[in-house]
């Protein structure tokens, strides 16, 4: 059975909503920017509660960005606040250059990240942007499972030093992490202990994760599922310790095949421990409109794939 | 109307004698440094050598010595157009952040003294990387958003190319400065009308300078950058305009190669090192009055 029931349903961005409200009233260093997108990213709350500390840049993600970085020289702790695709490939050089190389202390928070911003279709479905943001040395990728564990990660970043990557979604999604599980960047937490095969997931994948662990089990298949909400630094502790019992792994992400938590899970194993795996990804294509679910099951990221992808994966073994 | 605090500026003939043997050396730092390793960008870092001579030994209110990357209490500098990073070593090294035979080390391997200015190697002075062009403005913008926020009443002071100008987030940044009273800035655009390609003009021409930084809010001065008494006496009289609610930009023309006859006149000497006669043929216009390297 799943031990993580669904508790209710809330969109993650308004998770970081929330949780940068309590990290402006925990840490008055904390500032908050965003280009014209309060509403969407739920920042409404941190920029009534702290007007002096909030900054509307308009549409200006680059400038958002050198701002950013600026305001960490005097002991600021900026979180810049837009769309995934517009926080990474629009200012990838700014944030190379100005945050990552660097070094400052920016945080910066992305919403409508994957296909399940939905009808506003491939020009906003940023896909491609974990691989971008792993890619740069130094750079911390967070990619939370649900609002609770949105909400908790903001507050860990906001003390963490050093640039992150936060990546939330804009549908509302099951919330099932409880309010007060622990949450430590870095650590991957094992939701289902299985002994099968190993389920890496990150985002909104890791509920349907847990649903496919759920089918699994009634074919008598003990699925591990693991919520890698970290990618960088990734637990490699973590993943080899599973795959060490389980023999294989399927990892499941919102994002392109190439250059995600895939890769990133692939690398480990390649490296220390070769085991079969599978991706539940999007397969190097651009998205579409359409909703969150018809999306999900277009692309091949949905409940029936993970399930199809733990067999082909035992197959193998 | 001059603002209260408007004083011409009074520099004694002595003070200026010193200033100008200051400059002949930091001339010559550049070349040796650009000549060592036959790169680097000796055209601009000569031009714009009086403008941060007069920075950093009269204008800027801070200490090297306590030199930080907070720079709480402490007027701050950023360089925008970082490939003239040859001028920006040298006057910090001179000024006393580091010292001046790290100079030395410039576009090594394991130095500090990167070919573009970079925090990443821990070079006191620098608070940011640069070189990737377009970026300064927005990150000198935060900063002063950030001594505004902390009330530090000290500037931020920033240095663009104005080829720098072509880059759409320069634009960005001037908009949203005005946007945000950012009066405690003073921007300088070394408008030597040169980039790599050749004249500003010919590459893509930027109009009418002047208006168009006055038609994004902000406060607009002109100085001739290769005259120290017109350099001393534009940077103060934009010290003496902030704190009104406009951030304040120096429109300030110099000559790319400055200070070496056959360097000026073009757009050559952009990114090119001179050769071993070259050399000698610049030095010889430079006395050494500080000692070199």
């Amino acid at each position: 059975m799943n031990p993580y029931p669904k508790l209710d349903e809330k969109d993650t961005r308004s998770g970081f909503g929330a949780g940068l409200l309590e990290a402006g009233q925990r840490d008055p260093r904390v500032v908050a920017l965003c280009a014209d997108l309060t509403g969407s990213l739920k920042m409404d709350a941190f920029a009534k509660a702290f007007p002096d500390r909030f900054l509307q840049v308009g549409i200006a993600e680059a400038n958002m960005m050198g701002i950013a970085a600026g305001l960490t020289i005097g002991g600021r702790v900026p979180f810049t606040g837009t769309f995934a695709n517009f926080s990474t490939g629009r200012v990838y050089d700014q944030i190379r250059q100005s945050i990552a190389y660097a070094g400052k202390n920016v945080k910066i928070c992305a919403s409508h990240a994957g296909l399940t911003l939905g009808e506003d279709g491939a020009t906003h479905q940023i896909l491609e942007d974990i691989g971008m943001m792993r890619m740069l040395p130094g750079m911390t990728v967070v990619v939370p499972a649900d609002f609770n564990q949105t909400r908790q990660a903001t507050l860990a970043i906001a003390v963490h030093e050093g640039p992150v990557y936060l990546r939330f979604g804009r549908p509302k999604w099951p919330v099932f992490i409880p309010a007060d599980m622990p949450f430590e960047i870095g650590k991957a937490q094992v939701l289902v202990p299985g002994t099968d095969v190993s389920i890496f997931a990150c985002g909104h994948l890791v509920w349907r994760a847990l649903e496919a662990a759920e089918a699994l089990l009634r074919e008598g298949i003990r699925a591990e599922v693991i919520n890698v909400h970290t990618i960088k630094p990734l637990d490699t502790a973590a993943v080899l310790s599973s795959v060490e019992r389980t023999g294989c792994a399927v990892t499941c992400e919102e994002h392109n095949r190439h250059g995600g938590l895939g890769d990133a899970i692939a690398q480990v194993l390649a490296c220390h421990r070769p085991a079969p795996q599978e991706y539940v990804a999007v397969n190097d294509r651009f998205g579409e409109s359409g909703t969150p679910d018809q999306l999900l099951r277009k692309y091949g990221l949905d409940t029936p794939d993970i399930v199809a992808a733990v067999r082909r994966v035992r197959a193998r073994r | 109307m001059p603002a209260p605090n408007a004083a011409p500026s009074k520099v004694s003939r002595a003070s200026l004698d010193e200033l100008a043997r200051t400059c002949s050396q930091v001339r010559r730092d550049i070349l040796r440094m650009v000549h060592a390793v036959q790169s680097g960008h000796p055209g601009g870092s000569l031009g714009c050598t009086e403008f941060m001579v007069a920075l950093y030994f009269k204008v800027l209110r801070h200490d090297p010595k306590a030199w930080n990357m907070d720079g709480v209490g402490q007027d701050l500098f950023f360089l925008s157009n970082g490939h003239i990073s040859p001028v920006w070593y040298s006057v910090l090294a001179r000024s006393g952040h580091f010292p001046v035979k790290e100079l030395a080390t410039f576009r090594r391997l394991d130095s500090r003294l990167q070919g573009h200015p970079t925090t990443h190697e821990g070079l006191p002075g620098v608070r940011m990387a640069s070189g990737s062009l377009g970026q300064g403005l927005s990150v000198a913008i935060g900063a002063a958003l950030a001594k505004r926020l902390n009330g530090d009443t000290h500037l931020v002071y920033s240095l663009h190319g104005d080829g720098e100008l072509q880059e759409g987030q320069v634009w960005e940044a001037a908009m949203s400065a005005a946007a945000h009273k950012v009066d405690n800035l003073i921007a300088t655009v070394d408008w030597n009308g040169r980039q790599i390609d050749g004249d500003v003009d010919q590459v893509m021409p930027l109009g009418d300078l002047p208006a168009k930084w006055r038609s994004f809010g902000w406060d607009v001065l002109e100085m001739n950058g290769n005259d120290m008494a017109d350099v001393l006496r534009g940077l103060e009289e934009a010290r003496s305009r902030t704190g009104q609610g406009r951030p304040v930009v120096i429109l300030m023309r110099t000559e790319m190669g400055q200070g070496v006859d056959f360097m000026t006149g073009s757009h050559h000497w952009h990114g090119v090192a001179p050769n071993d006669a070259q050399l000698d043929r610049a030095l010889a216009q430079l006395p050494e009055t500080l000692g070199d390297y």
